[in-house]
């Protein structure tokens, strides 16, 4: 099953390396990625999604709470959350396409944010599976370039992930 | 505030822990320290000859005083020399701290001579690492180190000292923080109270118990009350090879080693168990076999202070999160309030049954009167040579299963070995630092002919220091483990595991300054050993020839269960 992690730890050199070497030294997979400081600089808050079943992510989160930079971690595919991935695409755009293109843009609600006779870039946001049908709806074929931000995640409702 | 150097920092804050000993070799980018150590007088250095000796002489420092060791090495391959000791001691839990040096600050990255990123070298095998970024920080960084090497699940620490860091020119303020604290780290200190009543109370139904002691009973400080449990409830116990002497070797109710070298009894015991009290011990793969068939009528309360080791391997129904000692006191106390008693009718079967398979395959071994001395003899000699009293060491392979298996350990601390990451080369320093801890103790290095050249060279350090160490080489002329799965899985093809050109240990010895002793008969043996003994201020290397194709048994059957067992070469179960 697929999970969101969501790490607070210190904002110290060599932190980042000891979450993704853990990932490595124990045979984990980490899916993707996304770390920043938080509106408190002394933390980052690091997002990971992988897979693995119940007993497999215990033991991931057992892991990383006895890493010594970790601060505090949520499990976020536990409860209610949200999700968010930011996608840039770059699409071949010529001719009738071009406003193919431009429908399939508005119906997933993305914006073109740069603009040539022959390419769009597109910009979207979404659950990882959103992006994902845009690609399929868009047809690889047309694709030029994709870069994703990785998964941003946070709990629904009051429940928060701070100290 | 007084102004200090980081140099000086470093070695103050080493007088502030309390350190008596640091194990260490020096080189450019410690040379700092160095001086700043030369001009004070309580901290010992010693001098190895090898880096990688210098840490297993900290870890059995450590192993057998419970304080944590204390190393110094250079940057670059002094550095990665340690890479072994820290992963010996991070696999079997040891407090230890280890202080490298780095080349300055502003050379970081820059393929610098003798720099190596020792931060994420030694990663994967230390609790944790630091890097001085700032002189300023050295006491906070040292108080960090010290504190989390020693609490929690104990393990080494790494502090990283780039050389401009510790310039005697620049001086800072220095003050030892009386306290830590860390949001990010905080070791649990007591168990769940409500899961504590909860195993009592299984172990109270319990009509087939066992109690699986390990390496945490010890570390953990946990055998007096763990030998007041298991008395109070008259329940068999086994340990493991890291817990050898967490419970008495020679308590009747001890049912001897258990895993892949255990015992016949200690390994039927577990297997047909119906309630298993795990305390201290991981379920590694050398005890369980395939987990899938282990122990399967057995329920397993799991006592551990990591709770990551808790179901890691195998499934605990009654988890307790804890230090061994804390968890076992108030599982005294909840004994005590339970209304009710084990129960005894059934209790007694289960002893019967024990006692039943003791008799049929205990710990035995054929002797051959004609033939060469059996290694097995070596270590009984051994036992009875030292009143069973010694400190032991062990390097890694048959000589380590015999040394486990026929001296019987009554104290904790006591039997000192490489058990998780089976280091070859631990024994000799190892004993170095357990001599060095305990002067007047005897300290017996058990040993092969294979193993002990892995770190040959301390003997000079032996020398320099005086170290009465004795030597037990058990010399079957081949790397006897190596040997005995190829001879049991490998068609008895002996790939690369004879022991060719072996030195003449005697000379050697000899050439060290040391008393070498050649032994081949057993008729021999005893006398020999009573004289080494003797010999209370020397070293002594006593090489003694064995025979080469003897096995080690009981051995688990690869992928059974716990009671799948060659008994010899020719029984199994």
């Amino acid at each position: 099953m697929r999970r969101i992690i969501s790490i607070l730890m210190e904002n110290e050199p060599g932190a980042l390396s000891r979450v993704i070497g853990l990932f490595s030294q124990r045979g984990y997979n980490i899916d993707s990625l996304s770390v920043a400081p938080t509106e408190d600089n002394t933390l980052s808050r690091l997002t990971l999604t992988t897979y693995g079943d119940d007993l497999k992510i215990e033991q991931i989160t057992k892991h990383l709470n006895k890493l010594i930079e970790v601060v505090k971690l949520v499990d976020l595919t536990e409860g209610a959350h949200i999700e968010r991935e930011l996608m840039l695409i770059k699409v071949k755009a010529t001719g009738a396409q071009r406003a193919e293109v431009k429908r399939s843009v508005d119906i997933f609600r993305g914006q073109i944010v740069d603009v040539t006779s022959t390419v769009y870039t597109i910009q979207l946001t979404g659950a990882s599976d959103k992006l994902d049908a845009f690609i399929g709806a868009i047809g690889e074929a047309q694709v030029l370039e994709v870069v994703r931000s990785g998964v941003s995640g946070i709990s629904r409702g009051e429940k928060v992930l701070s100290l | 505030m007084e102004m200090l150097s980081g140099a000086e920092m470093v070695v103050r804050a080493l007088q502030d822990e309390g350190v008596e000993y640091i194990f260490g070799y020096p080189g450019g980018s410690v040379l700092h320290i160095y001086d700043a150590l030369f001009q004070q007088e309580s901290v010992n250095h010693i001098l190895v000859r090898h880096e990688q000796a210098a840490t297993h002489a900290a870890d059995g420092y450590a192993r057998a005083t419970g304080k944590p060791g204390v190393v110094m090495v250079t940057s670059g391959p002094g550095a990665t020399n340690a890479i072994t000791g820290l992963a010996t001691a991070f696999m079997d839990s040891i407090p230890m701290v280890v202080l490298s040096g780095q080349v300055r600050s502003d050379w970081i990255g820059d393929d610098a001579f003798q720099e190596t990123d020792m931060i994420g070298v030694s990663r994967p095998v230390v609790k944790h690492s630091f890097m001085v970024r700032d002189a300023k920080d050295i006491p906070e960084i040292m108080k960090k180190a010290f504190y989390i090497a020693t609490t929690g699940r104990p393990g080494p620490v790494l502090v990283d000292i780039p050389k401009d860091q510790t310039a005697p020119n620049v001086k800072n303020p220095y003050e030892y923080p009386k306290k830590v604290k860390m949001r990010s780290y905080a070791p649990v200190s007591r168990g769940h109270s409500g899961q504590i009543r909860k195993a009592v109370e299984e172990l109270m139904k319990a009509k087939r118990p066992v109690i699986y002691a390990g390496g945490g009973v010890v570390q953990g400080e946990g055998s007096e009350l763990l030998t007041q449990l298991a008395h109070r409830l008259n329940f068999p116990v086994t340990n493991t090879l890291m817990g050898l002497g967490g419970f008495p070797g020679t308590d009747p109710q001890n049912v001897g080693m258990l895993g892949m070298h255990g015992t016949y009894e200690a390994n039927m015991t577990m297997h047909n168990s119906d309630v298993i009290l795990a305390v201290g011990a991981r379920l590694d793969d050398r005890v369980t076999n395939n987990v899938k068939k282990f122990c399967p009528g057995a329920k397993i309360i799991h006592i551990d202070i990591d709770p990551a080791t808790i179901s890691k391997n195998v499934m605990a129904h009654i988890p307790i999160v804890g230090p061994v000692q804390q968890v076992l006191e108030e599982m005294l106390a909840a004994l005590d309030e339970y209304d009710g008693e084990p129960d005894k009718k059934a209790l007694e079967r289960w002893w019967e049954e024990i006692a039943g398979w003791r008799k049929v395959h205990g710990m035995r071994f054929e002797t051959n009167e004609d033939g060469p001395m059996k290694p097995q003899q070596v270590v009984q000699a051994l036992y009875k040579a030292t009143k069973g009293d010694a400190y032991v060491t062990s390097d890694v392979g048959q000589h380590q299963m015999f040394a486990a298996q026929y001296y019987q350990y009554d104290k904790p601390r006591r039997w000192i070995n490489s058990g998780g990451l089976g280091t070859m080369g631990f024994g000799l320093p190892a004993a170095m630092g357990v001599q060095f801890a305990f002067p007047d103790a005897t300290v017996a290095c058990v040993t092969g002919e294979g193993s002990i050249q892995m770190n040959i060279q301390e003997l000079s350090t032996c020398l320099q220091y005086g170290l009465p160490v004795k030597i037990i080489n058990i010399n079957n002329q081949a790397l006897g483990m190596v040997r005995q799965w190829q001879d049991m899985q490998y068609g008895g093809r002996h790939s690369q595991s004879y022991m060719e050109s072996l030195p003449d240990f005697v000379a050697l010895a000899e050439a060290y300054g040391h008393v070498g002793m050649k032994v081949t008969k057993f008729e021999d043996l005893e006398g020999a050993m009573n004289e080494a003994f003797a010999l209370k201020d020397r070293l002594v290397f006593m090489d003694i020839y064995v025979d080469p194709t003897e096995h080690v048994y009981p051995m688990q059957i690869a992928d059974g269960s716990m009671r799948d067992m060659w008994l010899s070469k020719t029984e199994r179960t």
